[in-house]
């Protein structure tokens, strides 16, 4: 067995106890990527010298220091849309292709201050906008399970790579499912936290009322982990909530007696694949044996939920990457005139779907068409939010499958934008709602690809979906099974 | 026919907070270009907004003092559009839900009160500077100013005319003053103003069709280009013509407004609530406390000056116009109270002065050649009958050259006042020897002459003879010899 296979909380112990060297783990981390790496593209950027700096660094730590810095010698996978300082982040565009951060993200400060490894920038849907990673402006990140296959998105390249054992946690974004399907693609642990529970400073924006930073890992335990370090209010994100974060690793108790969850009746209908219905039911049946309350609920405006999402998303999206106009960073065209500097710098930039979400952001929002797209779309969004209110009155959590399918095949959808889009039907209103939610292993499809399901809970009761997802991790081994690479 | 004018005005005032509406960064001006930013306020990927609360501080007490209601809650919202000033692609402002509506100020026209109202005031980001005159191959861009917390204040378009419409701009810069939250300077444009101007028939209510005036750089720039605009409008619609919805560009050199965009052209800014920011909530509490702290504002000072200090309404309306100025005034005042002096000097003397040298823009005391304690000193000698009104011109003039103290003038110019009797009545015999023709003609009975010998007695004494004593000597001299 690697020793790039460990996990965080396993990797912490045995570093506390000297078993082996952050230099030795960063090592077999990098040997890993080394051997995988022509066959994922999991990564844009790594940051191989500094890494094994900061491995030394933590050693030397270990050493000395007996205070508990989390992520001591940690090696950890950061998607290209967080800034780091002096390193690459070009969120997978080529706009950015050549951008080097003056300052670190809220996030990678907490990595730093926590004394982790920063092995490199993974790969992402340009601008963190699609559901398979096959948007990225550089390369198309695989499948680990199935190399023919996309790791879904955006967050692709780093579901990717934690299901490679090319580091030991990944982080991701999360804006329409952004970490939970491609986590479900890759057979992965992924949490997208409250909105306003995760710093937003220093990520490169998408849709800024649904975008939140969250974990992608091996097992649930790292999950909470890794939550425990990045949750908290920021005074630089005027939407982080000004709440304390809890030890979100002591609700891991294994029991769910008596907590009711919630199964709503609109995520199991046509479109689904078979296997993937068949998996979560017999997850929630599972759940039901070691003394959970299963209760069928409705949420009766779902199926609104991916246009007022295309609505919501694009208008913020417009509006966020308008700074990309070639005046002060990133590319900027050879043209003769101003409006020329703007219209060839961002045409040679940006990619054909951050191009599309850009144009239909720009019209729901145009004069004339304010009040039936994007101001509708607002009204439809608190209707969603209230759906989930009331549901969660009744229940303590509710589970869905992640996604409607398992991994698709690499160009199997990328002529049809809406087959695509509708990839993050169960996801989506989440994001909209502003819930926490994670996505976690719960079996296999009859090709062997990863299936998962997904737990939202109450706003800031990320501990009882951590709970709940702990509790069906020890009963089942899903998690435990490696990709064949 | 005839035809009415209708004037909105559109004041935008950059707040005096310490930092950027948006971040820590420092409003000084006058720094390096860019030296005052950091990549929130030069809109590098991944930043975000921190509302500063000061500003949201100084917007109460600007819809405090102008009558407005306080929205409870308010946002911030985008308007989006490209410049190169304009980092984000997005100003931050406020749309549909502003901290302030409802307002109105009352201003003076000649002698008469008349109430603008005020639509609303909001707060928003200031952008950047575009450069274009330094180099010759590309234009720069210093984003020293984007950020700066601006207040936006909207009136109705109650103004009739140029002049209703300078008295309006000069008495919210003055409340603005009062207040300690703009500086109030044109020139710097720490103080600009966008109009929109129409005419309509006189006796008809709809509004005709109106045109904004941009590059509006100071007071007579506003008035000369509303007049402009006035004549402009109704030549045309005499002529049978038609006007179209248009911005307009006042051209300070030629005198005359050009046409920068039309309709057509015109932006759309996609305004949307910024989902960076949240619901700006104000509670009454802290409404109250900030009306508490509300200074005294021009009204409520006019009143008071003319109570405590007996000051006609007109010197009151004057000393009170500009905050310094009756700052000015008050300290003056602590140094020797003599109030009508001082307002008489101040009015007459001072305003000419400030007007010669082009400095009744300058907005600070310390700016001023003449300070409050030099001139309440030198009143001070007057009333001693140390100097008389005629050496105190001299006096003051020197001050106004030097800055230095009138005590100091006066004894290095030799023009303390000779008050002693025995030798003005040494200058007064040598006069009255001097004109003997004049001297019969007065006591023939020619009063006028007597002006005359006073005249030739204070340049005999260059004018330092005490005249209250001169022309008591002189009186009883011409009376004994009689």
């Amino acid at each position: 067995m690697s020793l790039a296979e460990i996990t965080l909380h396993e990797a912490r112990e045995k570093l506390r106890r000297r078993e082996f060297s952050a230099q030795e783990l960063t090592e077999a981390v990098f040997r890993r990527i080394s051997e995988t790496e022509e066959k994922l593209h999991s990564y844009i950027t790594l940051s191989r010298d500094t890494a094994l700096r900061e491995a030394k660094q933590a050693d030397e730590l270990l050493r000395t220091d007996t205070s508990p810095h989390s992520l001591l010698g940690i090696p950890i996978a950061v998607k290209d849309n967080f800034l780091t300082r002096g390193i690459r982040t070009t969120c997978a565009s080529k706009f950015l292709e050549n951008f080097i951060p003056p300052y670190d993200s809220t996030t990678i400060k907490k990595l730093r201050a926590g004394c982790a490894v920063i092995i490199g920038k993974t790969n992402l849907d340009e601008f963190a906008m699609g559901s398979s990673g096959e948007n990225s402006a550089f390369f198309v990140t695989r499948n680990p399970w199935a190399t023919d296959r996309v790791p879904g998105g955006s967050s692709g390249g780093s579901a990717a790579a934690v299901a490679a054992d090319q580091c030991i946690v990944g982080l991701g974004t999360d804006t329409g499912g952004s970490i939970r399907q491609p986590a479900a693609f890759c057979g992965v642990v992924g949490l997208k936290p409250t909105y306003g529970r995760v710093s937003r400073y220093g990520i490169i924006a998408f849709a800024s009322s649904m975008d939140q930073v969250g974990p992608i890992t091996k097992d649930v335990r790292d999950c909470a982990l890794m939550l425990e370090v990045i949750a908290g209010y920021d005074p630089a994100d005027s939407t982080s909530a000004n709440l304390p974060a809890p030890q979100y690793s002591a609700s891991l108790t294994g029991d769910v007696k008596g907590l009711r969850i919630g199964i709503p009746k609109e995520y199991f209908v046509s479109g689904i694949q078979p296997a993937v219905q068949q998996a979560v039911r017999e997850a929630v049946r599972q759940l039901e044996r070691n003394g959970a309350t299963i209760i069928d609920i409705s949420l009766p405006h779902t199926e609104f939920a991916v246009a007022v999402y295309y609505i919501v998303a694009t208008a913020e999206a417009s509006s966020n990457l308008a700074r990309y106009d070639g005046m002060r960073y990133g590319h900027r065209a050879s043209a003769k005139d101003l409006t020329e500097t703007y219209t060839s710098s961002r045409a040679e930039g940006f990619g054909p779907e951050v191009k599309r979400r850009i144009m239909l952001g720009t019209y729901a929002l145009s004069a004339g068409y304010y009040d039936a797209y994007y101001l509708k779309a607002q009204k439809v969004r608190t209707l969603i939010k209230k759906d989930f209110d009331e549901a969660l009155k009744c229940c303590d959590a509710i589970i869905a499958p992640t996604a409607p399918t398992t991994a698709f095949k690499i160009g199997e959808k990328t002529q049809d934008p809406l087959q695509m889009y509708l990839s993050d039907i169960y996801t989506i209103s989440v994001n909209l709602a502003g819930l926490p939610a994670l996505s976690l292993p719960c079996g296999f499809d009859s090709e062997g690809l990863p299936i998962g399901m997904q737990i939202i809970g109450r706003h800031f009761d990320e501990s009882t979906v951590l709970a709940i997802a702990y509790a069906y991790e020890q009963s089942m081994d899903w998690g435990k099974r490696k990709p064949d690479l | 026919m005839r035809y009415e004018t209708v004037i909105g005005l559109e004041v935008h005032a950059q707040l005096l907070t310490v930092s950027k509406i948006f971040c820590g960064c420092s409003t000084k001006f006058g720094q390096a270009p860019n030296e005052n930013t950091c990549p929130i306020c030069t809109g590098f990927p991944g930043v975000l907004p921190v509302l500063n609360k000061t500003v949201v501080e100084f917007a109460i007490r600007a819809g405090l003092a102008t009558h407005c209601e306080i929205a409870r809650s308010s946002r911030l919202a985008r308007k989006n559009y490209f410049y190169p000033d304009l980092p984000k692609g997005y100003q931050i402002s406020q749309y549909e839900l502003p901290i302030c509506t409802n307002g109105y100020i009352d201003i003076a026209v000649n002698e008469i009160v008349k109430r603008i109202r005020l639509t609303r005031i909001h707060t928003e980001e200031d952008a950047g500077k575009n450069i274009h005159d330094l180099r010759s191959d590309v234009s720069l861009v210093d984003l020293n100013r984007a950020g700066i917390p601006l207040l936006e204040i909207v009136s109705e378009p109650d103004i009739r005319s140029a002049e209703e419409a300078g008295i309006y701009l000069r008495t919210l810069r003055s409340i603005l003053q009062y207040l300690d939250i703009c500086d109030g300077n044109m020139e710097e444009g720490s103080f600009r103003c966008d109009a929109n101007v129409s005419v309509r028939p006189e006796g008809t209510t709809a509004l005709g069709t109106k045109v904004e005036l941009k590059n509006l750089n100071s007071f007579k720039a506003v008035e000369k280009a509303i007049e402009f605009e006035i004549r402009r409008h109704v030549e045309t619609l005499s002529d049978g013509g038609n006007l179209v919805q248009e911005t307009r560009l006042w051209d300070p050199d030629r005198e005359e407004t050009r046409s920068m965009r039309t309709k057509e052209f015109a932006h759309d800014y996609r305004y949307f609530p910024d989902p960076d920011l949240l619901p700006v909530v104000i509670y009454d509490e802290w409404i109250d406390e900030i009306r508490a702290t509300l200074p005294e504002l021009p009204g409520s000072r006019r009143a008071r000056l003319m109570s405590q200090y007996d000051l006609p309404a007109y010197d009151a309306e004057l000393l009170t116009s500009r905050k310094d100025i009756a700052d000015y005034f008050e300290s003056a005042l602590k140094i020797h109270r003599n109030p009508k002096a001082i307002a008489n000097w101040i009015i007459g003397d001072l305003f000419r002065l400030l007007k010669e040298r082009k400095l009744d823009e300058k907005l600070y005391i310390t700016d001023w050649p003449v300070q409050p304690d030099n001139l309440s000193a030198m009143i001070a000698l007057i009333d001693q009958d140390k100097i008389s009104g005629k050496i105190a011109k001299k006096v003051f003039d020197a001050m106004s050259e030097s800055g230095r103290s009138p005590q100091e003038i006066i004894a290095d110019k030799g023009l303390e006042q000779v008050s002693d009797s025995e030798s003005i009545e040494k200058s007064i015999n040598q006069v009255l020897a001097a004109f003997p023709k004049q001297v019969s003609d007065f006591r023939a009975g020619n009063r006028k002459i007597f002006g005359f010998l006073v005249g030739q007695i204070m340049k005999a004494t260059q004018g330092k003879a005490n005249p209250q004593k001169a022309n008591e000597i002189l009186k009883r001299k011409l009376a004994e010899e009689n």
